[in-house]
């Protein structure tokens, strides 16, 4: 459905910070992309649902398609209204706005009244809590509850493709449990597509059925969820686990005796 | 007590004046983040135009949806010439650009009219005056307050209870998550200039019935609306209103019991007084930070 086809993203017309990154998710499925700080995860996010122009970057190579439509050089919001919603990292809301509002106002394009009506309603059925909090300004919901808003207006226009970004961002771990639970019903009962970016990256191999890894703006290894976990340098160096499966003792933590086995 | 009532009326007259000023401001201030100083040409402008329709022997009736029409086209342009291309870029560009736009509409208003003050041929409110309670209520501000009302009624609707209000709200706080959200944020942006710049030169034709119709005295009565905004608040419809009404009311009674000159400086005394003591105005937004 969406494939990244050997992208290169330069910023400013300077900075280069992704090349030759190929991705593809397909209808349905939970994708993971993990990586350390800095290695473009959040970038090819963007250069997806075109965002990255907002923020001077550009395409400069290769393609992305939707549907087996060029996507990389359309408008931010033609590519949301075509089905593909990114979720900012950072839980962004409209702060001045009421929870309810913030639903309402991720309907764009064009929808009947009852349509809006019926998504707020799946909403709320994903995340109960909300319903109680539909009144309240946005800005004073928890950190909890804001992500849980911001998950659910993305479901608003009905995507087909959602980009997470960092959803377990600052979240206490039986949230970030609860949301990811939340994430793979959504997946499977409206049938949308995830592209999850993530930190935590057990969390998200146990979520994901495929994970690519970036390092440095490339794609260093790719692979399904069960043979990631059991690769050796995931496990070190995502996982935090020694070779025999053990927790990791601080005395084992001398860098120069383990090297990553893929070139970085 | 008649001559406070007389004041009080005249006050009420002008305030709905200076609200539909301030309403003009706050409606891209809420938008887009800028302060837009070129109001009080484009209120000129509006003015003008209706008044050389009117001379021109158009009927009210036609030249008015016109000049309606052509501030919404002058607002379209605006955003599309001189706003647009300042996006992204520090909002101090943006409002300096809106300055000089002012300037630009004054001299070309100048080159258009000549700077000489001109009166319509009629009033614009075929109106009788009122009497309330001993005091005369004009029919010029009988239309004024009408009109501020519906305006402010519409103005209202239009941000609390459709989707393109809205999303104005929306793209107000961010415009980088707005977009992430879908919404058009170029189209916001132009249809808030053109309902801004109808708003202003409904201002200015009002106006010239009550004080005067003149390219630098039409223009320079915006002055007037600033107060009333900080007072209110920069982000709220209901602000502007009240703080319009409160600001010609101040002027009036202190203009009538102390002096006409006074009441000049009267509204920058109440501007001070706010920033002192609620920089944000009454119903202005309050950062919401948590730490």
């Amino acid at each position: 459905m969406l494939q990244l086809n050997n992208i290169e993203v330069v910023y400013s017309n300077v900075i280069l910070v992704l090349t030759g990154v190929s991705l593809k998710v397909s209808d349905g499925a939970i994708i993971t992309l993990l990586g350390a700080n800095g290695a473009g995860k959040s970038t090819t996010l963007k250069s997806i649902s075109g965002l990255l122009y907002t923020e001077l970057g550009e395409v400069t190579d290769g393609s992305i398609t939707f549907d087996g439509a060029r996507i990389d050089h359309m408008k931010a919001e033609d590519i949301y209204r075509m089905g593909i919603v990114q979720v900012i990292e950072g839980r962004l809301v409209f702060e001045h706005l009421t929870a309810e509002e913030n639903l309402r106002v991720a309907a764009q394009g064009k929808q009947p009244a009852a349509n809006i009506k019926r998504n707020i309603e799946m909403v709320f059925e994903y995340f109960p809590r909300l319903k109680d909090l539909r009144r309240r300004t946005s800005g004073f919901l928890s950190g909890g509850e804001q992500q849980m808003m911001v998950i659910g207006s993305a479901l608003m226009s009905m995507p087909k493709l959602i980009l997470l970004d960092e959803p377990s961002l600052g979240l206490a771990p039986l949230l970030v449990m609860e949301i990811f639970e939340i994430i793979r019903r959504i997946s499977k009962e409206e049938k949308v597509s995830m592209l999850l970016v993530e930190q935590n990256a057990r969390a998200a191999l146990d979520l994901a059925e495929y994970g690519y890894v970036m390092e440095n703006g490339r794609i260093v290894l790719d692979g399904p969820s069960g043979s990631l976990k059991e690769n050796e340098d995931i496990k070190e160096f995502y996982l935090g686990l020694s070779e025999l499966g053990k927790e990791k003792s601080y005395k084992d933590v001398k860098h120069y005796k383990r090297r990553k086995r893929w070139l970085g | 007590m008649q001559t406070f009532l007389q004041f009080s009326l005249n006050g009420l007259g002008v305030g709905s004046i200076y609200a539909l000023m301030s309403l003009s401001i706050v409606l891209i201030y809420k938008s887009t983040k800028v302060f837009n100083f070129a109001t009080g040409q484009m209120m000129m402008v509006g003015a003008f135009i209706c008044w050389s329709l009117i001379e021109w022997n158009v009927p009210m009736w036609v030249s008015l949806p016109l000049v309606l029409g052509a501030s919404y086209l002058l607002g379209l342009v605006v955003e599309r010439l001189v706003m647009r291309p300042l996006i992204g870029q520090p909002l101090i560009g943006a409002m300096l650009a809106t300055l000089v736009l002012g300037e630009l509409l004054h001299g070309l208003g100048m080159l258009s009219w000549g700077g000489w003050q001109r009166k319509f041929a009629t009033p614009i409110f075929p109106l009788a005056k009122l009497e309330i309670g001993g005091a005369y209520l004009s029919g010029a501000f009988i239309g004024a307050l009408i009109v501020s009302v519906i305006i402010f009624i519409v103005a209202a609707f239009l941000y609390q209870r459709t989707h393109i209000g809205l999303s104005m709200r929306a793209t107000a706080e961010s415009h980088m998550l707005a977009q992430s959200k879908g919404i058009r944020v170029h189209t916001i942006f132009a249809l808030t200039w053109a309902v801004s710049a109808i708003v202003c030169s409904l201002a200015g034709i009002i106006l010239s019935d009550v004080l005067a119709l003149g390219i630098t005295e039409s223009a320079g009565v915006v002055y007037k609306a600033f107060p009333a905004i900080l007072l209110g608040g920069l982000e709220s419809i209901l602000g502007a209103l009240v703080g319009g009404l409160v600001i010609g009311l101040a002027e009036n009674i202190a203009g009538g019991y102390i002096s006409p000159l006074f009441a000049q400086i009267v509204p920058y005394i109440v501007l001070l007084i706010i920033l002192v003591i609620r920089p944000e105005g009454i119903w202005g937004l309050k950062r919401i930070e948590r730490i």
